[in-house]
């Protein structure tokens, strides 16, 4: 059984934040969940699939996140609690239906969870999704532990429920990766089926209906502003005349500070866990209680506006500050001692921080950036593409592991904004300049936003070839489903759709499909493709060897080495595959052959025909 | 109660996030309140992964710089490389043995000799316990149970309030059955080395 179904009571666990999460939305009586994976938020709906498999709880991998957004859209009317997870950028894919979601509203109470990721972790940008709850109207509720990550997602279903309105739950890398202790509650059993009641002047949001529910919105806004000021995660502690408030984990260093500093009987300290509508009411009351007040919130001074125009509003005209004070600025996450630094120094508070060692004296340390696995296709592809374009060629790509590609000895990636943006991006490169556009995209990727650019591509004459980087998986985000697996590899009963037969169908007329380590033969498909004038896709089929290896696919392959006699030592293997089976030995290189999986590119690759199979 | 602040760094597959989470477990089960940190994503592929575990009256997750009681590394590179989490007084337990980055096989920098790391190391720090932690977790039947090897010798440094006992008791739960003989000989492998 999964650990997320025990039907204990008052049991506590150490729960991962984004377990918390999931249990919270099995307590709420989950009927539906759906989400696009993506750092750091993946780990939710990695629960959901696996009770799905031992529930009758239903949950899907959904194409892309604004897919995700309107299944559980269609869910929630019927009147089911749904949940729909993502990360932030997702939400930017989500935007156009969560827009108008929120003047339709809910019937079955709709939790969207959306991860933030201060300091970039694992992701493109780090924009600030509070303001989503500000552009659309939604309420936000933002947890600051795992318990109340728990707790705030079954009060998030029930807010939702009670407004009629999709709730927003904010988390920040930080929360979804901590474990903590969670206490926890009763299951509710799941409810499969809902009703969907007709109301078409409410539900087709044509300019005459969506003019009345614009209003209804608002006034649904103002029922959530007065249910802020309530909120128990809107929590006044202390009594001093600091005001220090304070959102998601930055709570903790808050409070940590407070006690660390001894300052308990100084401070005035409003936790804010209801971000959206904030409690005005409370907050100007607060403002009147304290002489001056920092505000600490990772990334865009949000609330710090917020509550200065609350101020200004109540004709307060104490201090106000939050950026800028200490370290405290709108880039990357907040850390323990930079908070308790900036209380100090706001504060003025004689405080001494424990002296970091001295660092001046260490070498320059070698880098240990991540690195395509030993034995991964994409390192294959990326040899055999550079093999007939060169350096030159402008690289545009994806996201996902093949991202990797930017780094050298590989240094195949030259334009990234966001899922699907290599192959629209190609277009505009292939028209204005005469440089060579080669651009990477992987499987799930190709699915989530490449299907749209690729039909722009051949509607537009454009002239540049695609990359599918088709692994057989979501490799990156710890080997999710997409439409092109064969998922019943992973017990599940889907239907799987062939990139292939997507490809053909957007009208492109020339495809290459590829086995990599085939180098001879894809370096040739590959020259097929150059020589093609027109939209040309490569296909380059070979499994994940990790998810080979978890879903018992690997090929018995024997490891390889180098035969010192043969080799000439050019390094070719070492230089332009960077494989991390590989390592340098007394001058020479030499092969791991616990870490290599045989997939014999690097045998290729050598002039000496030096690297062979082991003989045992 | 002490509030105790640790951090763990490895190489992506040497399995400190599995340590970090399993001492936090322990932490739990000794009635001692715990927050455990990890950073997934793109620190695996081979790249550094570090995780915290903080102890006692904190309920902050992570640790800054200079605040580590406890520094465990899994590899002596990684180690120095983190060494600004710690203070004069922090403990530094590392592995002695070494995994070195392609960046090095591609002639992107030098790894520094081993003696040269633990010299600049133990400089710093006020107690350094190294291990030969690979060599170790050989002998204990499992390549893998290096992480058990490190558990062992934090646990075995006495600087936790965590026994062998409990950490032991947790082994025996949460860790897969298979592996349960050989983790248990890593970490008093591990244990033995440090006390």
């Amino acid at each position: 059984m999964h650990k997320l179904l025990t039907d204990s009571p008052g049991k506590e666990m150490l729960l991962l934040g984004n377990e918390a999460v999931a249990r919270g939305a099995l307590e709420a009586g989950l009927s539906i969940a759906t989400c696009y994976p993506g750092t750091p938020s993946s780990e939710i709906p990695l629960q959901f699939l696996r009770i799905s498999q031992e529930t009758e709880l239903y949950f899907e991998y959904s194409t892309n996140e604004k897919v995700a957004l309107e299944v559980g859209a269609g869910a929630a009317a019927c009147g089911l609690r749904t949940m729909v997870t993502m990360k932030h950028v997702g939400l930017n894919v989500a935007a156009d239906p969560l827009m108008t979601l929120a003047y339709v509203g809910v019937k079955g109470g709709m939790v969207i969870v959306n991860a933030d990721d201060p300091s970039l972790f694992s992701s493109q940008n780090e924009q600030d999704n509070r303001f989503y709850a500000r552009l659309s109207g939604l309420p936000m509720l933002e947890p600051s532990n795992t318990q109340e990550m728990k707790d705030m997602t079954i009060a998030a279903f029930e807010l939702s429920e009670e407004l009629e309105l999709p709730v927003i739950l904010r988390t920040t890398t930080r929360l979804n990766h901590v474990r903590g202790a969670v206490k926890l509650g009763e299951l509710k059993p799941i409810r499969t089926k809902g009703e969907f009641k007709k109301n078409p002047f409410h539900y087709v949001t044509v300019p005459a209906v969506s003019r009345i529910l614009h209003k209804e919105l608002l006034e649904k806004c103002d029922k959530a502003a007065a249910k802020s000021e309530g909120w128990p995660e809107n929590r006044i502690t202390g009594k001093g005349k600091w005001g220090i408030f304070a959102n998601g984990v930055s709570v903790n260093y808050v409070n940590d500070a407070i006690h660390d500093m001894g300052i308990g009987d100084k401070v005035r300290f409003m936790q804010v866990g209801m971000s959206w509508p904030l409690p005005k009411a409370k907050i100007a009351g607060f403002l009147k209680e304290v002489d001056q007040v920092l505000v600490v919130e990772e990334l865009e001074p949000v609330m710090e506006t917020d509550i200065k125009a609350i101020a200004q509003e109540n004709g307060i005209t104490i201090p106000i500050k939050g950026k800028g004070v200490g370290r405290l600025s709108r880039l990357y996450e907040y850390d323990p001692g930079m908070v308790r630094t900036a209380i100090a120094e706001y504060f003025d508070i004689d405080y001494k921080a424990r002296a970091m060692v001295d660092l001046s004296d260490l070498p320059q340390l070698p880098g240990r950036p991540p690195n395509l696995c030993a034995g991964c296709p994409h390192r294959a592809t990326y040899y055999a593409v550079k093999k007939v374009y060169g350096p030159e060629a402008v690289y545009p790509t994806d996201i996902g592991c093949y991202t990797l590609g930017l780094l050298p000895p590989i240094s195949m990636a030259d334009y990234l904004i966001c899922m699907g943006s290599s192959v629209s991006s190609s277009c505009g490169f292939s028209e204005a300049t005469d440089q060579k556009v080669v651009s990477f995209i992987g499987d799930s990727t190709f699915f989530h936003s490449g299907i749209t650019g690729l039909v722009d591509a051949v509607h537009n004459n454009h002239k540049f070839t695609l990359v599918i980087l088709d692994n057989g998986t979501t490799a990156m985000t710890g080997h999710q489903p997409h439409p092109g697996v064969n998922a019943e590899l992973m017990g599940l009963d889907r239907t799987r759709i062939s990139i292939e037969d997507v490809v053909r169908g957007c009208g492109v007329k020339d495809i290459h499909v590829v086995k990599p380590f085939k180098v001879n033969k894809t370096i040739e498909a590959i020259q097929a493709s150059k020589d093609y004038d027109g939209v040309s896709v490569v296909i380059s089929d070979e499994l994940c060897p990790l998810f080979a290896r978890a879903t018992g696919q690997m090929r018995k392959t024997k490891p390889f080495r180098v035969n010192h006699d043969k080799c000439k030592d050019h390094r070719d293997c070492i230089n332009y595959l960077a494989c991390p089976a590989m390592f340098i030995e007394e001058e020479r290189v030499v092969i791991n052959r616990n870490l290599c999986i045989g997939c014999a590119v690097c045998a290729q690759v050598c002039p000496e025909n030096a690297i062979l199979p082991v003989k045992d | 109660m002490d509030t105790k602040r640790c951090v763990f760094v490895g190489v992506g597959g040497q399995g400190n996030l599995l340590a970090s989470s399993l001492l936090g477990e322990a932490a739990l089960a000794a009635g001692i309140p715990a927050v455990v940190s990890e950073i997934h994503g793109m620190a695996q592929r081979g790249g550094v992964v570090e995780s915290a575990v903080l102890m006692g009256e904190v309920t902050s997750p992570i640790v800054s710089n200079g605040e580590a009681d406890v520094l465990v590394g899994f590899e002596p590179l990684e180690t120095l490389r983190t060494i600004g989490k710690c203070s004069k007084e922090t403990l530094v337990i590392t592995n002695l043995q070494t995994l070195p980055p392609f960046t090095v096989s591609i002639g992107q920098g030098t790894y520094p000799p081993v003696d040269k790391v633990m010299e600049l190391i133990t400089a710093k720090v006020s107690r350094v316990i190294a291990l030969k932690g690979n060599d170790l977790a050989e002998e204990a039947g499992n390549p893998l149970s290096l992480n058990m090897v490190m558990l062992g010798a934090l646990i075995g440094s006495g600087a936790l309030d965590v026994s062998a006992d409990v950490m032991k008791e947790t082994l025996s739960t949460s860790t897969k059955k298979a592996f349960l003989d050989s983790n248990l000989k890593a970490f008093d492998l591990g244990l033995k080395s440090a006390v």
